[in-house]
């Protein structure tokens, strides 16, 4: 049993725009990438080149169709990683200490050299974002790229996470949301960003801006309005008469 | 809880950063290149760069796994058993080279059409298309002809560029974006980064697909077409917009031709023609004077209402036969509306948005230019309306004149090259006439006499024999498929199995994985590659081939050409090329080797294109020998400094001249790619202000090409509503002029080739079609795979690594199939049983799967077992090179009849549910034998254990 912090000085996160995400899993292979290199063990990848390969992912995109009242389906690319909940079960279930949550930013953070790979955590985690590396037998989990915010090593400009430097459509948004003034904040308030199933009490930080309504969701009978746009040009003369009058307008 | 433990959150990242270009797909996106110990440890995006601007995708990202991938070829290769069964045995390179040598010479020397040499997914084009004009072949092109010719063609032919090589939308200030069909790949990060903004900004995205996936899945607005009829629900929104006068008349009157006066005269030969000067000068009507006068005239008032009569001839302005085509009620969305799968409400209200955002959101930015007349202009005026498309329109037997629809549809909103619409990129606009027409005439031991593609003006510019017969194996350029800019590759083994229009000796491959799912008819053409005649000889008699990676055509070679990874070599992203510019600059750009190709305990491998260099010299190709018979070239870094296509202009326009002081043009630097590497790997010129918009009629613009080197004079133009070399065509096959196509080829070649945009129904398609094979089926390429390549990558294929088929719940509902259960799937030319899944969001007379997954056992490194071997499947299976026989005793190409463009989303299919599910997708292939020996089991920090 692990405690967590009773109060974090910042609370870095992730805000993922559901509007723009196009799935096309940049986030998943540049975390991959950076986090073979760096953060504790490589991310491994068993039968790699066999009938089921099965590596170690700290971020995952998930697709999912939504059948509107109106309107035809939808379909909603969903990004997942750590959340970095306030009230982290993954810690407190943690047996030795390994897992634990920053007093000075709020990252959850599993130390490697303390984790035995029981895996309490991940059956703790209701987003099913932890995952135990075969190779190392130990849990591998989203960092922030706490070895990246920081970095004096990176220009300043690189000091965010791997997955929302490489977001080819800017969807994904890195920042303090426990300080209401921050950009990632404003956004939320903006767009009604919201917590992925709150009613688990986790508290999480990342915050999710949800797709905005489709058009096509709306009848068709919105023509109404458009439709002086496409009246029929004047007689006399039908349309080359139109056409002969515009002309001489010119 | 006791202290946290301490964290270094500061460690050290990299010991050097080293700055090249991708090559995971065909974007070119720049890459950081991150070094540790010598070795390759991480690629992100390149900020500086102007494709990617630092964002890289999955294939990008995943980079590092095709740099060590397991599948890589480590030397030169034999075939020592038959064809297909993938036995070899290593060779040195010096072997390999005088084999080559010793098979092309004598073809050269003899018959150089003998040799068929056809490039892939080659990034070097303007380097193979001069090695193979020098061998003298008139046999080469590389795999526009199976990807999206028609919308490059259709583009062309129309305004002088299409989409994405050719230009963009205005990102920044378009505020309604449509895109049509599947365009996940062409181009990847840039669309990406584009719909970023529009969605940053508000601004409205339609998406027009038979499949809500990606980009559709973000779209405002999906409108789930059905597959083929995207020309109709064009020309019907055509149809809106002109009914209610929502067209930018000043515009068409003053950049394109719609007033040119075209003869109308039932009886001229000339009919269809327009009216010219002595000169051959167009005319149009000025209102006036009510007289003709040359259409560039400056201070005239071009009609578009009224035609005139002079020498006894009615002509009329071409906008007045679009006028009269389009009104016609049979482009009404009622028409239209079933066909399409769109309602008519819903084809009206789009009319109606683009009619608003076009003319009543209109966007002017104060800054004045000149255009070519010499009129100055006070501020550009735009229609923040644009558009983008690629393979899911063209890739259809009606994909040019869709192409070439939807292009119209831009010009009539006077959206192109104004602000908010659609914008080239250097060295586009370029029309049709400032290209090369092709060249076919072949002599012994003699260069080709000038480049092998282009675009023809006439049937007086066809690849014909004298005779009248093709001269190019793949029957490019004749009047099957008149303006086949592009070749067509994949009619390039059945040809030359059949011996049609004649027998080659070698066929010479790069980067095409022809025998599996670059071809249609996957198994024939394995088939036509192990052929034997009746003396037991192959039926092709030499296949060499160049890869880097164990692909599945590696087995069907008899010598292989070894190649590096794109982090192991030099290339250059050229202008003369495939270029990579912005609206607002010119760019181009190299890869060089960030490592050096190490293959430990094999002979290892080569840059093609310095083999290529090298075969040259061996061969005595005149540019790459000195006068003394000497290699001209030391490599192909060499040749990319060194070579001069015209005076000046060579292969890369930054840092010309000794000391790199001159862009565009200039003498050859030696330092060239060094100062390339400090840069970044790139080099960019911006356009100046005034030349941002109406390039082709920009004065600014204009001067600033013929400064960069892109064009020799300035070369305004207008564009081609109407374009009459296609009318030539049609002239021809009604009797007129002096050449004719053949009488079977006739009525088609009428059709097909009308000057106006057209649409008709894809050739698969006639009553018994609807009744047999009720649906459409498709494939898509998905964001995190290009292709083959990605297979052998162990974190792509963790993403991607089996494809079932997608289908409506109502349709697996009417066939009794649930999750987990497989189809038979029938085409009228194959079965193929595979695992079925299900997707609501697709319109539900189409299934489709990602596209190139499948494996054939043995290849890509990859376990029998593989998922991609089991569970991945290609419809190429079902996909035939040629329709099946209509009973007119002739076999008709699968393939758009103006470009020969593979018309692969015709396919139609029936499903029915397998009893019992097979153990694996069907049908199967015996394993090849791999080249390159297992794959490490598990893998770590890119390294195995």
């Amino acid at each position: 049993m692990t405690s967590l912090p009773e109060k974090t000085e910042r609370a870095l996160g992730l805000v993922i725009d559901l509007d723009t995400c196009v799935g096309c899993h940049a986030c998943v292979v540049a975390c991959k990438g950076w986090n073979t290199e760096q953060y504790g063990a490589p991310l491994s990848d068993m039968d790699a080149y066999g009938a089921a390969p099965e590596g170690s992912f700290l971020n995952r995109i998930h697709t999912f169709e939504v059948t509107p009242d109106a309107g035809p389906v939808a379909v909603v690319h969903f990004p997942k990683s750590c959340l970095h909940c306030t009230d982290a079960p993954c810690v407190t279930v943690c047996p030795t200490g390994a897992s634990y949550k920053r007093v000075e930013d709020g990252i959850v953070l599993v130390n490697e050299s303390d984790c035995i790979g029981c895996g309490l955590c991940a059956w703790a985690c209701p987003y099913g974002a932890r995952e135990m590396d075969a190779a190392e037998g130990v849990m591998k989990k989203c960092t922030l790229c706490v070895d990246r915010i920081y970095n004096d090593n990176l220009p300043e400009e690189d000091r965010v996470p791997a997955c929302v430097r490489t977001c080819p459509a800017g969807a994904r948004h890195f920042g303090d949301l426990a300080d209401p003034e921050s950009a990632v904040s404003q956004l939320v308030a903006a767009r009604d960003g919201m917590d992925l199933m709150p009613e688990q009490g986790t508290a999480p930080v990342n915050k999710y801006l949800p797709p905005r309504p489709k058009a096509d969701q709306a009848p068709d009978g919105e023509i109404d309005v458009l439709a002086p746009l496409l009246e029929p040009v004047a007689e006399p003369g039908g349309f080359l008469g139109w056409l002969d009058r515009a002309l001489g307008r010119l | 809880m006791g202290q946290q433990p301490r964290l270094d959150t500061s460690p050290p990242v990299t010991d050097e950063i080293r700055r090249t270009s991708c090559y995971m797909c065909a974007c070119r996106c720049g890459i950081n290149v991150h070094m540790k110990d010598g070795a390759v440890r991480y690629i992100e995006g390149n900020r500086d760069h102007p494709v990617n601007r630092g964002v890289l995708c999955a294939k990008g990202s995943a980079g590092i796994m095709q740099h060590l991938s397991p599948a890589r070829l480590r030397a030169p290769l034999r075939r020592v058993g038959p064809r297909g069964s993938g036995q070899f045995e290593e060779i040195s390179w010096d072997e390999a080279l005088k084999t080559a040598t010793d098979w092309l010479k004598p073809i050269r020397e003899t018959a150089p059409e003998k040799l068929a040499f056809f490039t892939g997914r080659d990034q070097s084009q303007s380097f193979t298309s001069w090695w193979a004009q020098s061998f003298g072949t008139p046999n080469y092109a590389a795999h526009g002809g199976f990807c999206s010719v028609n919308m490059a063609a259709a583009g062309i032919y129309t305004m002088g560029g299409a989409f994405w090589e050719f230009g963009q939308p205005d990102w920044e200030r378009t505020k309604l974006f449509m895109l049509f069909g599947v365009a996940e790949d062409h181009d990847s990060n840039p669309i990406k980064m584009g719909l970023g903004r529009l969605k940053a900004r508000g601004a409205k995205i339609i998406g027009v697909n038979p499949v809500r996936s990606v980009y559709n899945a973000v779209a405002d607005e999906w409108v789930g077409i059905t597959p083929g009829t995207d020309g109709l629900f064009i020309l019907a929104l055509v149809h809106e917009l002109m009914r209610a006068g929502r067209i930018d008349l000043d515009y068409l009157i003053r950049y394109t031709n719609a007033p040119f006066l075209v003869n109308c005269d039932p009886g001229s030969e000339d009919r269809g023609l327009f009216l010219r000067d002595d000169e051959g000068r167009p005319l149009v009507r000025d209102r006036a004077t009510g007289r003709a006068v040359l259409w560039d005239t400056p201070g005239i008032r071009p009609d578009l209402a009224n035609g005139l009569e002079t020498g006894g001839m009615a002509y009329r302005p071409v906008f007045q036969l679009m006028a009269e085509r389009y009104l016609d009620p049979a482009h009404a969305p009622d028409a239209v509306a079933a066909r399409c799968g769109v309602p008519a409400a819903r084809i009206r209200r789009i009319a109606a948005e683009l009619a608003r955002v076009a003319f009543e959101e209109e966007i002017v930015i104060e800054r004045p230019w000149t255009d070519w007349k010499g009129e100055r202009h006070a501020v550009m005026r735009g229609r923040p309306v644009s558009f983008h498309a690629m393979r899911g329109i063209s890739a259809h037997s009606n994909g040019f004149q869709t192409c070439r629809a939807l292009h119209m549809l831009q010009i009539l909103l006077g959206s192109v090259e104004t602000p908010g619409g659609f914008r080239f990129k250097p060295p586009y606009p370029k029309p049709p006439e400032a290209h090369p027409r092709p060249h076919c005439r072949t002599r012994p031991g003699t260069p080709l006499d000038g480049p092998h593609l282009g675009y023809p003006m006439s049937p007086d510019d066809l690849a014909l024999t004298p005779e009248g017969a093709p001269a190019r194996i793949d029957k490019a350029f004749t009047w099957e498929n008149p303006l086949s800019a592009h070749g067509l590759m994949h009619m390039v083994i059945s040809n030359a199995h059949a011996g049609d229009p004649y027998r080659i000796d070698t066929l010479f491959l790069y980067m095409a994985n022809m025998a599996w799912n670059s071809s249609m008819n996957t198994a024939q053409v394995m088939r036509m590659l192990t052929d034997t005649d009746e003396t037991g000889d192959y039926v092709i008699p030499r296949i060499i081939y160049s890869d880097a990676y164990a692909s599945e055509m590696v087995a069907y070679a008899d010598l292989i050409l070894p190649d590096t990874t794109y982090l192991e070599r030099h290339d250059c992203i050229s202008l003369l090329d495939r270029p990579i510019c912005e609206a607002e600059a010119a760019a181009d750009a190299i890869r060089w080797p960030v490592v050096e190709p190490e293959r430990p305990g094999h002979a290892g491998v080569r840059g093609f294109q310095s083999v290529l260099l090298d075969l040259g010299a061996r061969l005595g190709l005149p540019g790459m020998v000195t006068e003394d018979g000497a290699p001209a070239f030391a490599d192909y870094a060499d040749y990319m400094v060194h070579h001069e296509r015209r005076p000046g202009v060579g292969p890369l326009a930054g840092w010309r001249g000794a000391e790199g002081e001159s862009h565009g043009r200039g003498a050859p630097n030696p330092r060239q790619i060094e100062r390339y590497i400090e840069n970044g790997g790139f080099w960019l010129a911006h356009i100046p202000e005034e030349a941002h918009y109406f390039k082709p009629w920009n004065r600014a613009y204009q001067d600033w090409a013929v400064k960069t080197g892109l064009v020799d004079k300035p070369a305004p133009y207008v564009f081609n509503l109407y374009v009459e070399p296609m009318r030539r065509f049609q002239r021809a096959a009604e009797g007129l002029g002096r050449h004719r196509p053949p009488e079977h080829l006739r009525d088609r070649i009428a059709q097909a080739m009308d000057p106006l945009p057209i649409w008709y129904p894809p050739f698969s398609e006639d009553a018994a079609t609807d009744a047999d094979y009720p649906l459409h089926a498709l494939t898509q390429r998905p964001m995190a795979m290009y292709h083959s390549w990605g297979s052998q990558n162990a974190w792509l294929r963790q993403i991607h690594g089996r494809n079932p088929l997608y289908m409506h719940g109502r349709l697996m509902a009417e066939h009794g199939l649930e999750e987990g259960d497989w189809a038979e799937v029938t085409s009228p030319h194959g079965t193929i049983t595979v695992p079925v899944a299900r997707m609501d969001a697709l319109n539900p007379h189409t299934v489709w799967t990602w596209n190139a997954i499948g494996k054939r056992k043995g290849a890509w490194a990859l376990s029998e077992d593989a998922p991609e071997a089991r569970e991945g499947f290609l419809l190429n299976h079902l996909i035939h090179e040629l329709l099946p026989p209509k009973g007119d005793g002739l076999r008709w190409a699968n393939s758009d009849p103006v470009t020969g463009q593979a018309a692969w989303y015709d396919l139609r299919v029936r499903i029915a549910r397998a009893d019992p599910p097979p153990e694996e997708c069907r049908p199967v292939f015996p394993p090849v034998a791999s080249p390159v020996g297992p794959a490490p089991r598990n893998v770590r920090r890119g390294g195995t254990e």
